[in-house]
């Protein structure tokens, strides 16, 4: 098996995809000269020319929704947000257009567009710049969100993400761009919609995505030298959630930390606390902490936007809380 | 000069306090302007330091070679009219009279920064100097712009609004909205494109359909200006039209400034997409600094000496303020909950506690 970073794997995606189905096209800022703002995109325009892969203005609900437009008369964009921070500008055509018009049609239209970049907090770039905005996107009823944490899950479910005829949020994190991991070779579709246990445990499960899923393995990792086992489960897909994965864990470990970047007023990891309680009341010996992104603005500061930060420490509080 | 299909200034005789013509300035305010650019400069340079040596941290956007843009058009405002910019707000904050320390400060994350470390170098604020940040969404500030001038025009205080953007940021829609709205309800606002002919690494071909930008004042039916932003005295000359028009008319305008930035986008920007050639030649036939300098030399405002020992203070400015940055301390870490709600309307027990 090929060692290669989540950028690598994320390109591999987009080239296997796009060599295969003509419809799919990549537009977006510096997505084609400049190889990516991140480099995700790189020679993808001397692979598929500048017909397929196209550099936009500075207009994030002009092309937002102009993929919305292509894709109902049936293209297949791809369409990069340098970072989801700026998706806030495009909103309404995420929300509204990509998310309604096959309910408010009647059925009678497939959006298959795919809006993907990065995302994420801990880089010191300041409130506007560092949105996890998961919750915001899960919101809406017709969306899909992924937010992968691995190279291999990166590929696979961007790969499957484009195949999907559903609108996609794919939610990168800017921090495991150069993380890497093995991913194997040839074709890998990861079904959408499927956790999976990244370590076992029985003690407590950490329930995570994304950068957080690295949080909680580090949180996990120290436990043990405390002899506290953890099982992680990466949630993977945020949107649908896998209720019986999530369930399953719980029912062996009877505890739950969620580990979650985003702020914590009506979060994804509420809405699993949620599920969890109302359906497996009884497997819970204790209940269920969060540690989540702190409710403030981001700050630029390090010593305080470390602490906004969900990081190790604070899940190995939490699980000690609920395991003392 | 207007462009071009753009409108042409109206001219009209001015009410009271400012004087219709661009007041002349005196040789030592004139080389004071020259000092304020001296400034800016050194200052970055020294903030590019901090930044290789990681004690500036996130993203770091130069303004080296814009630097006649800010101070010869923040020179014909009076100190109460408002500023707002982008994320490349060095400059606009040291020509706006925000001090070096403050502005290094922020850009260390410390608790004496301009917005107490919470903002770094794309937020900058002061609102007492009038200037109402540095805006990290590209467009972002040119409704804040017209609102600003709105309240302005409401309360009657004679006071003028300017916002800078670039050449990228014309093609958010929040701009063009901005544009209707400002002409529509005639405000004081005064819209400065910094022409710097990249967006990133997109050349303004590659983004923009319909040249020169300054045209799109034309479709809003307003004044629509250009000016040369390497030479201080012209950015004052097209500024102080747009400045009078707003203030004594309350119409907006659209002043293009042609510009050009000499670092990359960012300081992570390594700049593959044009050539060294292409800035050496642009530095050669126009930098700002030096084409101000030999142009008081000839005045004879200035001499070699003095240029020297300007140079020398701002140097030692630019020092200071990193030393400031470095000796002050970083904000405690309860300082994270502050300044999310007014204070006289937080309630404590709503506050999650760290950790929660
Ligand atoms: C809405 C939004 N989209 C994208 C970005 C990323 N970005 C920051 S600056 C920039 C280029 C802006 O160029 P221009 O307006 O010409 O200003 P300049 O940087 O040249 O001063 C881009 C794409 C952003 N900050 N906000
Ligand atoms: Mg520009």
């Amino acid at each position: 098996m090929a060692v290669i970073t989540m950028r690598e794997a994320l390109n591999q995606a987009l080239s296997e995809e796009m060599e295969r189905d003509e419809n799919v096209i990549l537009l977006g800022e510096e997505v084609a000269e400049y190889q990516g703002a991140y480099k995700v995109s790189s020679g993808l325009l001397q692979k598929f020319g500048s017909k397929r892969v196209l550099d936009t203005p500075i207009s994030e609900s002009g092309f937002a929704g102009l993929g919305v437009g292509a894709a109902m008369q049936g293209l297949r964009p791809v369409v990069e947000f340098m970072t989801w921070s700026f998706s806030m500008v495009a909103y309404d055509q995420i929300v509204n257009n990509a998310g309604a018009i096959r309910y408010m049609s009647g059925g009678q239209y497939s959006i298959p567009i795919v809006f993907r970049g990065s995302s994420g907090a801990g880089l010191q770039v300041g409130a506007t710049h560092s949105h996890t905005p998961e919750n915001w996107y899960a919101n809406v009823p017709a969306l899909t969100v992924i937010t992968p944490a691995f190279p291999d899950d990166a590929k696979g479910l961007l790969k499957s993400a484009i195949r999907s005829n559903n609108p996609v949020c794919f939610i990168e994190n800017e921090k495991l761009y150069g993380f890497k991991d093995e991913v194997p070779e040839g074709e890998i579709l990861t079904t959408i919609g499927q956790a999976r246990i990244r370590r076992p445990g029985d003690q407590v499960t950490l329930i995570a995505n994304s950068a957080s899923t690295h949080v909680a393995l580090a949180a996990a990792l120290q436990l043990e030298a405390d002899g506290i086992s953890a099982e992680v489960l990466d949630l993977r897909t945020i949107k649908p959630l896998d209720l019986p994965a999530i369930l399953g864990s719980v029912a062996k470990t009877n505890r739950v930390v969620i580990v979650e970047e985003n702020k914590p007023f009506a979060g994804w990891g509420a809405q699993v606390a949620y599920e969890i309680q109302h359906r497996s009341f009884d497997d819970l010996d204790a209940p269920i902490e969060r540690v989540t992104g702190l409710d403030t603005p981001q700050p630029y500061a390090r010593v305080l936007e470390q602490a906004v930060m969900p990081s190790a420490d604070r899940v190995i509080e939490a699980v000690k809380k609920i395991l003392a | 000069m207007a462009s071009s299909g753009a409108k042409k200034v109206r001219s009209k005789e001015k009410p009271g306090k400012s004087p219709a013509v661009l007041p002349t300035l005196t040789p030592s305010e004139r080389v004071d302007l020259l000092r304020k650019m001296v400034l800016i400069r050194r200052f970055e340079q020294k903030a590019a330091q901090a930044f290789m040596q990681a004690k500036i941290k996130g993203f770091c956007h130069l303004y080296i070679g814009q630097e006649a843009v800010a101070v010869g058009s923040i020179s014909t405002l009076s100190p109460t009219d408002a500023v707002i910019t982008a994320y490349r707000d060095h400059g606009h904050a040291l020509a706006r009279g925000m001090s070096s320390r403050e502005c290094m400060a922020e850009l260390f994350g410390k608790i004496t920064g301009c917005s107490r470390g919470k903002g770094g170098s794309m937020h900058f604020f002061n609102k007492e100097k009038h200037f109402h940040g540095g805006h990290g969404i590209v467009g972002g500030q040119t409704p804040l712009a017209a609102g600003i001038a709105f309240a302005q025009k409401y309360k009657g205080t004679g006071e003028v609004t300017v916002c800078y953007l670039g050449d990228g940021a014309v093609n958010q829609g929040a701009f063009h909205e901005s544009l209707n709205l400002a002409a529509l309800w005639k405000l004081p606002v005064i819209y400065v494109i910094e022409n710097n002919e990249y967006a990133m690494g997109t050349h303004q071909s590659r983004s923009s359909a319909g040249y020169p930008l300054v045209k799109r004042a034309d479709g809003y039916d307003m004044a629509g200006i250009t000016a040369n932003g390497n030479d201080v005295d012209d950015v004052r000359e097209k500024m102080w039209d747009a400045v009078q028009l707003a203030r004594t008319e309350s119409l907006p305008s659209l002043v293009e400034v042609k510009t050009y930035r000499y670092r990359g986008h960012s300081m992570s920007d390594p700049g593959n997409y044009r050539t060294k050639e292409e800035i050496a030649e642009r530095k050669k036939e126009s930098e700002p600094i030096s084409f101000f300098k030999e142009r008081l030399y000839k005045e004879k405002a200035l001499t070699e000496k003095e240029y020297e020992e300007i140079e020398r203070v701002a140097v030692a400015e630019a020092e200071d303020s990193i030393a400031f940055a470095e000796s002050s301390p970083e904000p405690e870490v309860a300082t994270v909950f502050e300044d999310i709600f007014a204070p006289e309307d937080q309630i404590a027990e709503f506050r999650p506690p760290i950790g929660s």
